[in-house]
């Protein structure tokens, strides 16, 4: 099946900036903390679309954007392993995971 | 692989062999840590002095890991500075609440360290992030690396969220430089970069994402509370090594990736400098916390380093350098006083340094010659390195730019000699306790107080690193 005939690359393009701009609503808007850690996941899976779309419509002889959106995940789910270990030390100290009440340091 | 290539590697080989050796050590060393402190400094002291062997200009792996004098001595001074923070560090490490995380903290340090070894010596923007996350994960465990505190479980998530939101913001930008070009290497990028409108939105997430790391000012916010939240070896960390190799970094490939339109970094570190001065010692100017005044005084200081990006030759390169060099040097002297009068009594307000010199003459002495040379007072190193950086924008005829940095200077004296009186001159009913320090403190203090001293005059250094560019 030959995708090119049927979606053109802007529609990638679109999906993708929508994609990174509802997760980074999501971190902005939300207060809870695994909300955000989704919100960060999205914008991540975002720049993947790019990547792959980018590699597969323009410049399909190579394939680094394809390797580039392979570790992106691996290094996501890094990123979900340390934030998640972080967030349960937050709720044994605050007893909570809402970033509002987490607020021992101001100015 | 051959020995050849493991040579190359040299730093980071041996700083994953220490890596994998605290993984290992942790399971089996007893109560006391005193032998592990000790033999984990003699190491490190090697893994550093390998690194004044020199190295050719050779790259691996098919470009994607560069290796050249030039990185290898920004590799030099990072180890230099990380060696100075273990040695300030022992002492903090050697308390009973931190005896059974001593491997955890090492295998953690030298991870990061590992991590921006790879990012200064990466060829591609693929190596390039590996490098940045391997750097910046570690570094979010080790901010929250006093379970039991509240603040510091708070620095923890704070970082992390910081950091993981910038560093999708500079992936998007990655993936758009991609999308742009066709190839993620930057020998090939290099002799393909005209300025087209995808390429420069990429440029500024890239830098927008950097600006997080190096916290210039729109993206600073994470910095004030991760510097307080943070134990005082981390705050350290962050504030030297984690700054210098992002510095570093974004200084190898916007000079050496998008050498063909300068135009558009050179106006965003312009704007990016100006912004970063200015709020910067605003803000450093009503703390009362010690290391919340530091953390403001370390933005400045990176305001002050992007001075030297709104000149894309040569001269700018090695003036941000040899600055960055400097300003590790004399920031570690500081937080080294501070450390030791933390670990002894638990204060780190300016006040509580209120009599200080009649307790600890040679203590602030020191502190007082560091914050010279952060203010940059002439006859102390300080004074040349921001001597230089205003060198460099002046020579593309920007002078407005140096009289709003030339103003910023005076402001930041202002908040310098605060702490100086404070020191000097302030009456305090119960000044701080005479400390005496380990051998590893005065090892430190050594190290810092003969850069401080020398770097200024030996002109050696500067044409030096001038030569290596």
């Amino acid at each position: 099946m030959n995708l090119q005939a049927e979606i053109p690359l802007d529609y990638m393009i679109i999906l993708s900036i929508l994609v990174f701009f509802i997760g980074l609503m999501g971190v902005l808007i939300r207060r809870n903390l695994i909300t955000m850690l989704m919100g960060v996941e999205l914008m991540l899976n975002a720049v993947n679309i790019n990547f792959t779309a980018f590699n597969h419509y323009l410049f399909p002889h190579r394939l680094e954007g394809h390797f580039f959106a392979l570790i992106v995940m691996a290094i996501a789910a890094a990123e979900a392993a340390v934030a998640i270990a972080l967030i349960i030390n937050i709720y044994r100290q605050f007893a909570t995971v809402s970033v509002d009440d987490v607020d021992e340091l101001k100015f | 692989m051959t020995w050849t290539d493991v040579y190359i590697l040299r730093n980071e080989v041996l700083l994953t062999l220490l890596v994998l050796y605290h993984l290992i050590v942790d399971l089996t060393e007893g109560k006391d840590n005193g032998r592990l402190v000790n033999g984990t400094l003699f190491g490190f002291g090697l893994v550093t002095a390998v690194g004044f062997y020199p190295v050719e200009t050779t790259s691996l792996f098919g470009q994607m890991f560069l290796s050249d004098p030039l990185r290898n001595t920004l590799k030099l001074i990072l180890n230099i500075s990380t060696f100075i923070i273990l040695l300030q560090s022992a002492s903090w490490l050697r308390k009973p609440e931190n005896q059974p995380k001593t491997g955890a903290f090492y295998m953690l340090i030298f991870s990061t360290l590992m991590g921006m070894s790879f990012m200064i010596s990466a060829g591609n923007f693929l190596m390039l992030y590996l490098g940045l996350e391997t750097a910046t994960l570690p570094l979010t465990l080790l901010a929250a690396f006093d379970k039991k505190l509240r603040r510091s479980a708070e620095a923890g998530i704070k970082l992390l969220m910081s950091s993981a939101v910038s560093s999708a913001v500079l992936l998007m930008g990655l993936s758009l430089l991609y999308g742009s070009y066709g190839t993620l290497y930057f020998s090939e990028m290099a002799s393909l970069t005209d300025a087209q409108a995808l390429s420069v939105f990429g440029l500024v997430l890239f830098v927008a994402g950097f600006g997080f790391k190096l916290s210039l000012v729109p993206f600073h916010l994470w910095t004030a509370d991760v510097y307080e939240g943070s134990p005082l070896p981390v705050t350290m960390y962050f504030s030297v090594v984690s700054k210098g190799a992002a510095l570093f970094t974004l200084m190898l490939v916007l000079y050496n990736v998008f050498t063909l339109y300068p135009k558009s970094w050179t106006l965003a570190a312009y704007l990016l400098s100006v912004t970063t001065m200015v709020v910067g010692n605003l803000f450093a100017l009503r703390q009362k916390n010690l290391k919340r005044f530091l953390a403001f005084s370390s933005i400045t200081q990176a305001g002050f380093m992007m001075l030297g990006f709104v000149n894309n030759d040569n001269l700018g390169m090695t003036t941000v350098v040899y600055f960055m060099m400097i300003y590790s040097l004399s920031n570690l002297a500081v937080f080294g006083v501070l450390s030791m009068v933390f670990n002894a009594t638990g204060k780190e307000n300016i006040e509580d340094f209120n009599g200080f010199y009649l307790t600890n003459p040679r203590l602030s002495l020191i502190m007082l010659l560091a914050l010279f040379s952060l203010a940059g007072i002439p006859p102390v190193a300080g004074f040349f390195g921001k001597f230089f950086l205003f060198t460099a924008a002046a020579a593309k005829g920007l002078y407005i730019l140096v009289f709003i940095a030339v103003i910023n200077a005076t402001i930041s004296l202002y908040y310098y000699l605060l702490v100086v009186k404070a020191m000097f001159i302030n009456k305090s009913e119960a000044p701080v306790a005479t400390l005496t320090s380990t051998w590893q403190e005065k090892l430190a203090f050594t190290i810092c107080l003969v850069g401080i001293a020398a770097i200024g005059f030996v002109s050696g250094v500067y044409d030096y690193i001038a030569s290596l560019i």
